[in-house]
């Protein structure tokens, strides 16, 4: 038979389960059975170190690149940026600069991901290299060597567009190894005071380099999957669609890119599928669009924003 | 064989009182933890730095409030991808995107009852938690190679809406709606 003290130790592992079956459906399994825990916490049917048990547990097993916040997305890719700008030195023209900008944050409006924490924000590099960098939370970076393969602004904008498809698909977070993330997330304090103590903050701060170091290694040195390239790249169409852009620009761009592009080099040519495969890929979601007539009062200010790139 | 009909008697009576203990769970439930979370599915926190609040589901619709980070909204309307919402208990509304908004739990406000009734026992915070400024402090001691006054300058590039539009107007490019 069951008596009344065991009703009560067995009560809060009922209710833990039914929340759990509950709310399944309308919630993460890792954030229900948080709720729980914290509930039945500070009802006193559990105490409160079995409760940050539970939740201590939970955590460890179910966290994922995704459930960074803005925040902290904001925080790693404002290190991530300060790596790139280790290795080139900004191009310091504010005309050109702030023509990239103006697209850049014209077209992010229109990606499924328009609001960040600080927002996007563009930087030329001075480099003959073709390359660009999409730092997560929306920093990012394109040299003089890839704005010489746009032939027109409506190119540019889908320069800047695949670039924010790697920020608003999080293809920079998806870099981080799993174990890093549980690192980062374990050695967070739960609850209770907002400041860590030293030794949490060391923990904290040596998963947040290696972090910095698994999404530059990526970003710089390996290269995303060629998948991860195609999506951006799908990403980047359905934004010149939605803004008024020409989708058929990031073709055009990228058939200049073939031909300015040395095989041997270490940018895009290292990092990227090559450009004809990335326009053979393409031209199921441009095909559908009929080209824009570039205006004239366009051409102009494109030529002379970007006139000695 | 005697035993075993005990076994099996005592076994019934045992899974009654599970039974006894799952009703009175769904009760439990039922009156005090759903109607919390039902009416937590209607509240979301705002998620960046600084929402702006719009005129119209559209990021061209004038700017009426800024909600700094961590304000709790209630949603009054879905409309693709724009939520018009409203802070309880200020009589402030406006549409903001769905990126704007989190179901999260950023900061823990007081002052409304809305709020109160929201938050049960012991919600986590998520403001400032994880990697955060100290943590880039840290890291920027560890590697003093790395410069970051360009990443700041970088984030005083920034446009306004009206200059934007001017922007779209001029190259004849038509207006951005946001996707999703």
């Amino acid at each position: 038979m069951i008596n009344a003290a065991q009703y009560a130790i067995r009560l809060p592992l009922y209710l833990l389960l039914l929340a759990i079956i509950v709310f399944t459906g309308c919630q993460t399994m890792e954030s229900v059975i948080t709720t729980a825990a914290t509930v039945a916490g500070s009802q006193g049917m559990i105490d409160n170190s079995q409760a940050d048990t539970i939740i201590k547990h939970t955590s460890a097993v179910s966290r994922s690149f995704e459930e960074f916040t803005p925040e902290q997305e904001y925080y790693i890719g404002r290190s991530v940026a300060a790596v790139v700008l280790s290795k080139y030195s900004p191009y310091m023209n504010k005309k050109a600069n702030d023509y990239v900008n103006i697209i850049g944050q014209t077209v992010a409006l229109a990606s499924d991901l328009p609001e960040t924490f600080a927002g996007y924000h563009f930087l030329i590099l001075n480099s003959d290299e073709v390359n660009a960098f999409a730092a997560p939370g929306g920093l990012i970076f394109v040299t003089r060597g890839l704005l010489r393969c746009c032939p027109s602004e409506d190119a540019v904008a889908a320069v800047l567009a695949h670039e924010i498809g790697h920020t608003q698909n999080k293809h920079g977070l998806q870099a981080i190894k799993r174990a890093r993330i549980t690192q980062a997330f374990t050695s967070l304090a739960l609850e209770g005071a907002k400041t860590f103590g030293r030794q949490e903050l060391a923990q904290l701060t040596e998963a947040f380099e290696g972090t910095i170091s698994d999404i530059t290694g990526t970003m710089i040195n390996n290269g995303y999957s060629r998948s991860l390239e195609y999506d951006a790249d799908r990403t980047a169409v359905t934004i010149l669609s939605r803004v008024g852009y020409d989708p058929h620009a990031l073709t055009e761009m990228l058939q200049m890119m073939g031909k300015r592009l040395n095989p041997k080099g270490l940018d895009f040519a290292k990092t990227h599928p090559s450009p004809s495969s990335r326009v053979a890929k393409i031209k199921m979601y441009t095909d559908k669009y009929s080209p824009v007539l570039i205006p004239e009062a366009r051409k102009v200010r494109f030529a002379k924003a970007l006139a000695n790139i | 064989m005697r035993k075993s009909i005990l076994y099996n008697l005592s076994e019934k009576i045992r899974i009654m009182s599970h039974l006894k203990v799952i009703l009175f769970s769904f009760i439990f439930l039922g009156m005090f933890v759903l109607p919390g979370v039902a009416g937590y599915q209607k509240l979301l926190s705002v998620q960046i730095r600084e929402a702006q609040l719009r005129s119209s589901p559209s990021f061209l619709g004038k700017i009426t409030n800024r909600l700094a980070y961590g304000r709790i909204v209630e949603v009054l309307k879905d409309q693709g991808a724009w939520k018009r919402v409203a802070v309880p208990g200020s009589g402030i509304q406006g549409w903001v995107h769905v990126s704007t908004l989190t179901t999260k739990k950023i900061a823990l406000q007081s002052g409304t009852a809305d709020v109160k009734s929201s938050v049960t026992g012991a919600e986590l915070a998520l403001a400032g938690k994880g990697f955060n400024a100290a943590v880039e402090d840290e890291f920027k001691k560890k590697n003093s190679n790395l410069d970051f006054t360009w990443v700041d300058r970088m984030e005083t590039l920034k446009f306004t809406t009206e200059e934007i539009q001017e922007f779209l107007r001029d190259g004849h490019v038509i207006t951005p709606e946001g996707g999703v």
